[in-house]
């Protein structure tokens, strides 16, 4: 794009250089999982369990979440503390379809109300649970939902130019809010329980190998996909501008950029990529509740992306993976440490690296090209 | 009676409502002045910062507006640009924009750009990209999302690169320019937008004696195709460029007319107390 040759190519340091390449080893370990998984058998030093790709799809939703913050935090500096709520909304439609899926297998034995729906003696589903036994609606309702809420939240809120603090307040309170709405029984979401034992997805069945292995990889391929794009999108002209009113808002109005709209935009772009995380969370983990809501899973998201480096793509899906990992085998030897662990954590990345993990990297990288240089110049002297 | 008279207005044939006109629409200059401000009031907190302000800007001219910290200069181009709402008065660009009734991305679409008082450039991006987002394209979102340079805008950038001397540095970050530097690429970005009124606030803080110079010559060559209003503090600088120069005191225009008329002013001597105004009371 640019005239200099220079810029033909990726300086190295840069973040997005490393995307593309992200994306390859992703997909090669996705393959590499998948077949361990399929055709080698318990024993054998390439087998991988179904315990440890259910885990990996889990991590890699999580990781689509990160993204998600990471586009709307990083690079446009809203420090959004309810992107959850996109995450479990998503979950929820999916968790619809898979519902209605159950039909008469049910405890009940009820071929159309869910179980908990005959519970509370109901005599007809709800009318907004109409078109959730088709996977086409569903899957658009999933993503629809999530991104007309976040276009009605944003609509508000930048176009009253409510930012910084305040707004990181209104989105926690957002994502409460649901919380609250979502653990009440009369809202035919199942309440406390929310919705589980889900049976199969499109008529496979959830328990099989080949269905998880299938999920997995069709999560692994959607990160792929949304980082490739969030890429796209922050290298165009847009996301410049996204970058440019991050730092002086009112210059870029000055200039005939209408700012609200871009953050919009850009709000209801990362709250659908958060929606799909969540709707492909829901039939791996087999379970979507209330708590899915919860204030803090929002703000563990935001130290994800933190100790990833900010404003980098890849930096946000490592930060997820490093982060849910760490905690995997962390709670498995002190249940209680976790979270003491993750501030103190939070802590040491936001004093001693700024610019998270990836940013340390390219420091890193830095100074040893430095150190060549020197060495070289010395050499010349000599 | 006076629904009448307001149907009438209403329905006036020589005029077109203003929803049905294009969003574009040209300026009508047809009476030579660019930029009408009449009546101008605007008080934050009781404090009147612009006290029945009359100003009227020519097309094509270099204005020069000077007067003493906190005269009002720059909250007189917030509202020009719709950062500020005014409690009365009006500001129409050209006869048929009513500045009032728009925001502030509307206000540059119609042709007017701004240089803060503080240099205020994108410092993440570099100082090619800064004037690629400061082009005359189309600004929204769709459109920006899909926007690739043309050879044309490529041009027109190493154009306006050259202009301000910093084509050597296009690919550096703007945030790691010196302050002067700064200043000329926020110059710049206004070449780059092409806007037809230049509202330049303290453009040769912090440069040197130089730099002072080139930006006179530049700011003067660009009168006649655009219009440009220049607050300065430099006088020796308002001098080298003003042909017309007002006045702001208290709010509102003291004075107005050439640098020697202004010297000679009864009005101004008293107000800066007999004091040389190439002195402080610049
Ligand atoms: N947003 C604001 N809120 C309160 N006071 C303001 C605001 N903007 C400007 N003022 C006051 O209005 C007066 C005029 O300010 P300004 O236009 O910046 O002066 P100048 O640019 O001529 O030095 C100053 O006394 C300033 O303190
Ligand atoms: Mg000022």
């Amino acid at each position: 794009m640019r005239l200099s040759p220079s810029s033909w190519f990726k300086r190295s340091g840069e973040p997005g250089a490393v995307v593309a390449p992200f994306v390859g080893l992703l997909l090669l370990v996705t393959l590499f999982a998948s077949v361990g998984n399929l055709l080698f058998t318990e024993g054998s030093v390439f087998h991988v369990s179904t315990y440890t790709i259910t885990l990996l799809g889990k991590y890699l939703c999580y990781a689509m979440l990160a993204l998600a913050v990471d586009v709307v935090w990083g690079y446009c500096g809203i420090l959004s503390l309810g992107h959850a709520a996109f995450f479990a909304l998503g979950g929820y439609g999916m968790g619809m379809y898979l519902m209605r899926q159950i039909g008469d297998r049910g405890v009940y034995g009820n071929p159309i109300l869910p179980d908990f729906m005959v519970f509370l003696n109901w005599e007809q589903l709800p009318w907004y649970w109409f078109g959730f036994d088709h996977f086409g609606f569903a899957l658009l309702m999933a993503l629809l939902v999530p991104g007309l809420l976040a276009f009605v939240f944003g609509w508000l809120a930048f176009r009253s130019r409510v930012t910084g603090v305040y707004l990181s307040i209104m989105t926690q309170a957002l994502t409460y809010a649901l919380m609250l709405a979502f653990f009440r029984n009369e809202m035919g979401f199942g309440g406390n329980n929310g919705l589980t034992d889900f049976k199969d997805i499109l008529g496979f069945d959830l328990q099989s190998d080949t269905t998880r292995v299938a999920l997995f990889a069709i999560t692994a391929f959607c990160l792929s996909l949304t980082l490739l794009a969030s890429h796209a999108i922050m290298t165009s002209r847009f996301g410049k501008v996204i970058i440019a009113l991050r730092d002086t808002e009112s210059r870029s109005r000055f200039l005939g950029y209408r700012t609200e709209r871009y953050k919009v935009w850009l709000f209801v772009y990362s709250a659908v990529v958060a929606a799909l995380a969540g709707a492909l969370y829901v039939p791996q983990i087999g379970i979507i509740n209330p708590g899915e809501f919860a204030p803090l899973n929002s703000i563990e998201v935001v130290i994800w992306v933190a100790i990833g480096g900010r404003g980098t793509l890849v930096g946000a899906v490592l930060g997820a993976l490093l982060v849910n990992y760490a905690k995997t085998r962390l709670t498995a030897i002190f249940p209680d440490a976790w979270l003491f662990a993750l501030g103190a954590l939070f802590v040491l990345v936001t004093l001693f690296l700024p610019k998270g993990l990836i940013g340390m990297a390219g420091q890193w990288r830095a100074r040893r090209q430095s150190g060549q240089h020197q060495n070289q110049s010395v050499e010349g002297q000599s | 009676m006076s629904a009448m008279t307001q149907i009438r207005e209403t329905f006036r044939r020589d005029q077109v409502w203003s929803f049905l006109q294009p969003a574009q629409a040209s300026v009508d200059v047809s009476k030579d002045i660019l930029l009408y401000v009449e009546d101008l009031n605007v008080s934050f907190d009781g404090f009147k910062a612009i006290n029945n302000l009359n100003l009227y800007i020519n097309d094509g001219e270099l204005r020069c507006l000077i007067g003493a910290n906190g005269a009002g200069k720059t909250t007189l181009m917030d509202i020009i640009t719709g950062k500020t709402e005014p409690d009365s008065g009006s500001v129409w660009f050209g006869q048929t924009h009513n500045l009032l009734e728009q925001d502030e991305a509307a206000i540059a679409h119609l042709g007017i750009g701004r240089k803060f008082q503080k240099p205020t450039v994108f410092e993440e991006h570099t100082v090619f990209t800064n004037l690629e987002l400061s082009l005359k394209t189309n600004k929204a979102v769709l459109p920006t999302l899909f926007a690739r340079l043309s050879t044309q805008q490529k041009a027109r950038i190493q154009e306006v690169l050259d202009t301000i001397g910093l084509s050597e540095q296009q690919d550096q970050m703007a945030g790691s320019l010196s302050h002067g530097q700064k200043q000329w690429l926020e110059i710049g970005m206004l070449l780059a937008s092409d806007s037809r009124l230049l509202l330049v606030d303290e453009p040769v803080a912090g440069m040197t004696a130089e730099e002072t110079e080139r930006t006179a010559e530049l700011l003067t060559s660009l009168a006649g195709k655009h219009t440009v209003v220049v607050v300065e503090h430099d006088m020796a600088f308002v001098r080298s460029i003003a042909r017309t120069v007002t006045v702001l005191h208290q709010g509102s225009v003291l004075a107005e007319g050439t640098m020697d008329e202004i010297q000679a002013n009864p009005d101004v001597i008293e107000v800066y107390l007999g004091e040389d105004p190439e002195g402080e009371a610049a």
